[in-house]
């Protein structure tokens, strides 16, 4: 009897990219919920259009770069760009500066390095800096939260959809009537106007802990990373690196010279920090790959997050961070190489 | 889940108080990685090891060990008893090759081979008589505690035993190795961690006592006061029949250990690591922690050859899978062929497509089952289902792989350079070091053929190598050459010298002593 010859082993994986890109996906909708809740249904639109250019850009750039293209595009990855670029976006967002961040996103940031796997840069964010800075004035209208006391100015579906297609407000509101300081913005400014942090805190924008309907949104945002971890489609190393070197530096600040910088817990609970720490710095393609690597990995995007904020001319950071982390990921794969069993420790004359 | 704890699940804990027999001890050192598999052994397990008849012709090949093949002895249409020696070992890390069953030699010519994935190798073809007369057991069998070490070593060298877990390095010369150096325990390898296979279980099981008295052979070869017995978690039939062989024996030098069943724990180095705490340091051995590891199929063997006088040949082997009709342990001569092996288990099931020898994760893949069962073959498994070859995606540095590598390697790094062609970091990251387990394959989300890689990139680092040797050896050649030439001219220099230096000291009469003398001798040549 003549049989097949394999080679070993024959037992085969029981994972695979698409289903952990799904899982990642589902991970996001109770982040999502909550965002759709505070900040009104442009999100949805946002979603809807990042990811008909992500797919669209996957797939021209991988008939250009004579690949198949059903499984790339089946794999979810382009997906899960366009969810965090959603989430990056302002609710209200007209659809060019979407489709702007999506194509760069995908294109550049993605394919131009050789597709998944190669990039050196997270698409998301390498998307979201690109608007950040080609479109700031776009990038600067967040409307309050959904909150009674706030003078939230929900604008209908229709009215939504109006904007996102044309960039044009309904009659009756005007961009300044709509657009409110993000708190990590009140803060900045507070701040430097020699306000105490105790003061700013007072104002109504503030919640229980970081800025009110953020801190919310990230909440739900954890309940997602936390299954995510449970699932072990990510891994604690980036998460607890991330929030630890952000904490650090803030909760020294706050508890050594409290009146003018933030609290710890504000600067978790607001801006991008907790989608950051479990949906953002985890992707794998981009970030360090040993298990203590992705600690030193997530602690510098933590740390950098806190010094943009702190030092830098942005409110939030998180995107930059990333980024800058993402290129000094080479550099951190090389040195926290593991002690290979029955070696002793790494001696440095002997790094190629 | 996937690091080992020291403390296992209650319920795996054997209750030392209410038995009198040994219980296995749980105190484990830690090892990296690895992976709770689906054990897929009850089929096999279900019932006891049963005896393939003699078949009508054995297939030995002269190469069933890790070194050089054995030289034959015997000619084409002699006639060979049962365990009569038929080739004998010959060259570095050989091992005798005796027949197992008595017949003729009807030929000595090449057939497919497992270790060679198929590929044919010179093997002696014996046409069996169906007596199965064995050689007369010399009645020389003493008691193996009156024989001093040394010849004890020199008796296992000759029963062609070689280690039966997989890896069929010669019992005789590991032991001698053992022997140069400073040891403190023999460890009884009864771990068995790849799915399907369940060969030692059921010797274990079945031959308990056999299994200790050939460790006991051991232990007085290496004059070693200790051996653990260790055995993993699943395996409670054969932890209690142990312990009972051990309360039979009443040896206290016997430990029993238990480990949790997470593969590939039962990897010499790494049964080392998880049972001493000590790891072996790359590119050495374990008797360089001061232990010899053997398996347990290999004790009972050594048993059976010191004891009852039968060299090696036959063998446990499983033949199972969902290709197999009745999955049984069957035992074997060496050199029956695996088809015959597989229609005493009920032959194939419909759909079999894929005949591994060995297990699931490190098993051989052949073509053909007109092949012998030799020394190393410890499992047939057939496979109805074709191991997916989807094409594999690229790899998204998720670092799965790195979290089961048993070697804590980065097999994504480790990967990325392989397709790089990159000797140095490859080197760097350990490539050196994979023991080919198969861990970071079947976690891989992009279902990437990782260990093959690895083992093509170890092939071409291993050539380099070669390479560099022969560079090296010409080099030197090359050297010494011209140290002997200029050698030679300096002498011829010196001689000149010499001469030149007598000639002046002596004046003008020397040179005209010697013209003369030289005048001499011409004419003397012209007489």
């Amino acid at each position: 009897m003549q049989f097949e010859r394999n080679e070993a082993p024959f037992l085969r994986a029981t994972t695979d990219v698409p289903s952990m890109m799904r899982q990642v996906l589902y991970a996001l909708i109770p982040a999502a919920l909550a965002y759709i809740w505070y900040f009104g249904p442009g999100f949805v639109f946002n979603l809807f259009i990042a990811s008909i250019f992500c797919l669209l850009g996957e797939a021209v750039m991988l008939k250009l770069r004579n690949r198949p293209i059903r499984e790339p595009l089946a794999d979810y990855s382009a997906l899960v760009t366009a969810a965090l670029i959603a989430f990056a976006l302002p609710a209200l967002t007209p659809w060019w500066v979407t489709a702007a961040a999506a194509l760069f996103g995908v294109v550049v940031a993605k394919h131009l390095y050789g597709g998944l796997g190669y990039n050196l840069f997270n698409p998301a964010m390498a998307g979201y800096v690109m608007v950040l800075v080609a479109f700031p004035m776009d990038m600067s209208l967040w409307a309050a939260p959904r909150m009674a006391d706030l003078d939230y100015h929900g604008m209908t579906i229709m009215e939504t959809a109006q904007f996102v297609m044309t960039g044009a407000l309904p009659e009756y509101l005007s961009f300044d009537a709509i657009s409110r300081a993000t708190p990590l913005d009140v803060v900045k400014a507070g701040l430097n106007d020699m306000q105490t942090f105790e003061e700013l805190r007072a104002y109504p924008i503030m919640g229980d802990f970081g800025g009110r309907g953020w801190e919310r949104i990230g909440n739900f945002t954890a309940i997602g990373g936390g299954w995510l971890l449970l699932r072990k489609i990510i891994r604690w190393q980036i998460p607890f690196g991330v929030l630890a070197g952000l904490l650090v530096p803030s909760s020294l600040a706050y508890f050594l010279v409290p009146g003018i910088n933030p609290s710890p817990e504000f600067h978790l609970f607001t801006g991008g920090t907790i989608l950051c720490a479990f949906f953002i710095a985890t992707d794998p393609v981009s970030a360090a790959t040993s298990d203590r690597g992705r600690l030193a990995y997530g602690f510098g995007i933590g740390f950098l997050i806190y010094a943009i904020r702190k030092w830098g001319s942005y409110a939030d950071g998180v995107a930059f961070a990333v980024l800058l982390m993402n290129m000094a990921v080479p550099a951190i794969d090389y040195m926290t190489r593991p002690r290979i069993v029955g070696h002793g420790r790494v001696p440095s004359e002997d790094r190629p | 889940m996937r690091t080992l704890h020291r403390t296992l699940p209650g319920r795996l804990h054997l209750d030392g108080d209410s038995m009198s027999a040994p219980a296995a001890t749980n105190d484990l050192g830690d090892l990296h990685g690895g992976l709770q598999l689906p054990a897929n052994k009850t089929t096999s397990t279900s019932i006891g090891i049963q005896s393939i008849p003699a078949p009508h012709q054995l297939v030995m090949p002269i190469q069933q060990h890790v070194g050089e093949p054995a030289q034959p002895i015997v000619g084409v249409g002699e006639h060979v008893l049962k365990g009569q020696l038929v080739a004998d070992a010959d060259g570095i890390l050989s091992a005798p090759i005796h027949a197992s069953s008595s017949g003729t030699v009807v030929a000595i010519e090449p057939w497919p081979v497992s270790r060679r994935y198929g590929e044919n190798a010179p093997c002696i073809v014996i046409e069996c008589d169906g007596d199965d007369r064995p050689v007369k057991v010399s009645a020389d069998l003493l008691p193996f505690n009156s024989l001093k070490p040394d010849d004890l070593l020199k008796k296992i060298l000759q029963g062609g035993i070689v280690g039966l877990g997989g890896a069929v390095f010669p019992t005789g010369q590991k032991l001698m190795q053992a022997m140069t150096m400073p040891l403190e325990y023999l460890i009884l390898n009864g771990v068995e961690c790849e799915p399907y296979i369940s060969c030692d279980d059921l010797l274990m099981r079945e031959q308990a006592v056999k299994v200790l008295g050939g460790a006991q052979v051991l232990m007085h070869a290496l004059k070693l006061p200790t051996c653990y017995v260790v055995i993993e978690s699943d395996k409670p039939e054969a932890i209690a029949a142990i312990s009972e062989a051990m309360t039979v024996l009443n040896d206290h030098r016997f430990v029993l250990k238990q480990v949790p069943a997470i593969y590939p724990s039962g990897g010499e180095d790494q049964l080392v690591q998880l049972v001493t705490g000590l790891e072996v340091p790359s590119g050495q051995l374990p008797t360089d922690v001061g232990c010899v590891v053997h398996n347990v199929g290999t004790a009972a063997a050594v048993y059976r050859w010191i004891c009852e006088g039968e060299p090696l040949i036959s063998r446990v082997t499983t033949v199972t899978g969902p290709g197999v009709r009745s999955p049984k342990n069957v035992n074997v001569r060496l050199g029956t062929t695996i088809a015959d092996a597989v229609a005493f288990a009920g032959g194939y099931n419909d759909g079999a497509s894929q005949l591994i020898v060995g297990g699931p994760m490190c098993g051989k893949s052949v073509t053909t089952d007109h092949m012998p069962i030799v020394k190393a073959t410890n499992c047939i498994l057939v496979l109805t289902e074709i191991h997916s070859q989807t094409a594999s995606q690229a790899c998204i540095r998720c670092g799965e792989c790195a979290t089961v590598c048993p070697i804590q390697l980065l097999p994504q790094q480790l990967y990325w350079y392989a397709r790089a062609d990159n000797e140095s970091k490859l080197r760097w990251y350990g490539l050196t070091d994979c023991i080919e387990c198969g861990c970071c394959d079947l976690v891989c989300p992009s279902n990437i053929p990782l260990t093959e890689e690895f083992r093509k990139a170890k092939a071409r680092i291993q050539e380099l190598e070669d390479e560099k040797a022969r560079a090296e050896r010409a080099r030197l050649r090359f050297e010494s050459r011209n140290e002997r030439l200029k050698n030679v001219l300096s002498a011829r220099e010196k001689e000149l010298r010499v001469q030149k230096d007598t000639a002046l000291s002596k004046g003008l009469d020397a040179i005209v002593e010697i013209l003369k003398r030289k005048q001499a001798n011409d004419e003397k040549d012209v007489d």
